[in-house]
């Protein structure tokens, strides 16, 4: 059962934080319409992300008789027990960086969600249905912009190759399964990540094709993210996202 | 006792038929297709409801709205259940609410099949000669279209 926890708070991990970065764009957005549509696709991710929490707190206090909540789940952890993906919490950067990160993850979540929508858990199954029609949407968003930045003036290609060289390294993690997701794949649950891996690589490839830029040689990968290791960003994401709660305990609005 | 119940259950529908969409007031919740399933266990009413987008906002508005429909008409002891599978499809939406939809001045979604090619019909000149401006509209259920013809900028509420 713990292994299926875990695995169900990676998921939830990596939408919540790839939520609190997005919502940094917020009123701050290139221009209004792209302003609303990164803020609706980060909307879809925190109501993937609750989702998945309700579902995780449900299972945590049949088993274990705590009394844990989606609110706790997000607001009461430590920065070693979050299993989020390493690419969710690099920094928003320029909107070249943010659209290729949300590009790389919205097009993992499609094949993910693809598969997970079979999985031999109803709800995990339930969620993954539901979502995969909204992620459906941010890859097209993300992949069309995608084009217009890589194949767009030279200023924009400049920053959208800058923006892969610097996030490609964090991408190999989505296809390299942390233990507990292993356990779960060989009883039907979890989605095998490392089958998804070519179908990935082969749509970002055609997009890249479109959007006249190069697909970084396959180089060193970091890993760690779904084993709570993070890099150093992840910490001051919390303290910001955690930081209400952490001050002033069942704070409510 | 059965034909009791069964009187209570279509009183009820009548009752949600009440309750309206807080972000879109011309259509109610049962316009949208968001209700699945009115049951009774004994004294308890359970309302069976699944969300439209993982994270729409009015989701949790909408639940108090019924709650409060069913306690001002003498229903105390009321459930509000949220079920995912199987996911809310536009293809739910009542005919009726896509004409309230049109008429309020937001072009209604098509059937999911024939949706992608073709773009909307401006609900408020009828032409089909329109355009896409942004795929996030005002809502995460909307995107933005402008009219070719009238040039008037109209929200479309997309295919789901």
């Amino acid at each position: 059962m713990d292994q299926l926890i875990n695995y169900i708070l990676h998921l939830a991990d990596s939408n919540l934080i790839l939520t609190q970065r997005n919502a940094a764009w917020c009123g701050h957005g290139p221009i209004l319409e792209q302003d609303i549509a990164i803020t609706n696709i980060t909307l879809d991710l925190i109501g993937q992300s609750r989702n998945f929490y309700q579902y995780a707190a449900k299972l945590i206090n049949e088993t274990s008789g705590k009394e844990e909540t989606e609110d706790s789940l997000a607001y009461l952890r430590t920065e070693r027990e979050f299993k989020n993906l390493l690419l969710a919490e690099q920094e928003n950067g320029d909107w070249a960086q943010t659209i290729a990160r949300q590009f790389f993850y919205s097009l993992y979540q499609y094949f993910l969600y693809e598969k997970l929508q079979h999985s031999k858990d109803e709800q995990l199954a339930a969620i993954a249905a539901k979502s995969l029609k909204e992620v459906t949407y941010h890859v097209n968003w993300s992949s069309e912009w995608m084009i217009r930045l890589g194949d767009g003036t030279t200023e924009s290609k400049e920053r959208l190759t800058n923006a892969v060289a610097t996030l490609w390294p964090y991408t190999g993690e989505m296809f390299l399964p942390a233990n507990y997701e292993s356990a779960m794949i060989a009883e039907g649950i979890a989605v095998d990540v490392i089958e998804l891996k070519n179908d990935w690589i082969k749509k970002v490839t055609s997009f890249f094709e479109e959007a006249t830029i190069a697909l970084p040689e396959n180089g060193f990968m970091q890993t760690g993210g779904k084993n709570g290791v993070h890099t150093e960003k992840l910490g001051y994401i919390l303290s910001d996202l955690q930081y209400l709660q952490r001050t002033y305990p069942n704070a409510t609005w | 006792m059965v034909v009791e119940n069964n009187i209570i259950i279509e009183a009820l529908w009548v009752l949600l038929e009440q309750v309206p969409d807080p972000e879109i007031p011309v259509l109610s919740i049962l316009d949208l297709g968001i209700v699945r399933d009115v049951q009774m266990h004994g004294e308890q009413i359970e309302i069976i409801i699944t969300p439209t987008y993982s994270g729409c906002p009015a989701m949790d508005a909408i639940s108090m709205d019924i709650r409060l429909k069913l306690i001002e008409n003498g229903f105390k002891d009321v459930k509000i259940t949220s079920i995912l599978s199987p996911a809310w499809t536009t293809d739910w939406m009542t005919q009726e609410g896509k004409i309230k939809l049109k008429k309020y001045g937001i072009a209604p979604p098509k059937m999911s099949g024939n949706s992608s090619d073709s773009s909307p019909v401006c609900p408020q000149c009828s032409s089909a000669d329109t355009k896409l401006l942004s795929q996030f509209g005002s809502t995460a259920c909307k995107a933005l279209y402008q009219c070719n013809d009238c040039k008037e900028p109209f929200d479309y509420f997309k295919c789901h």
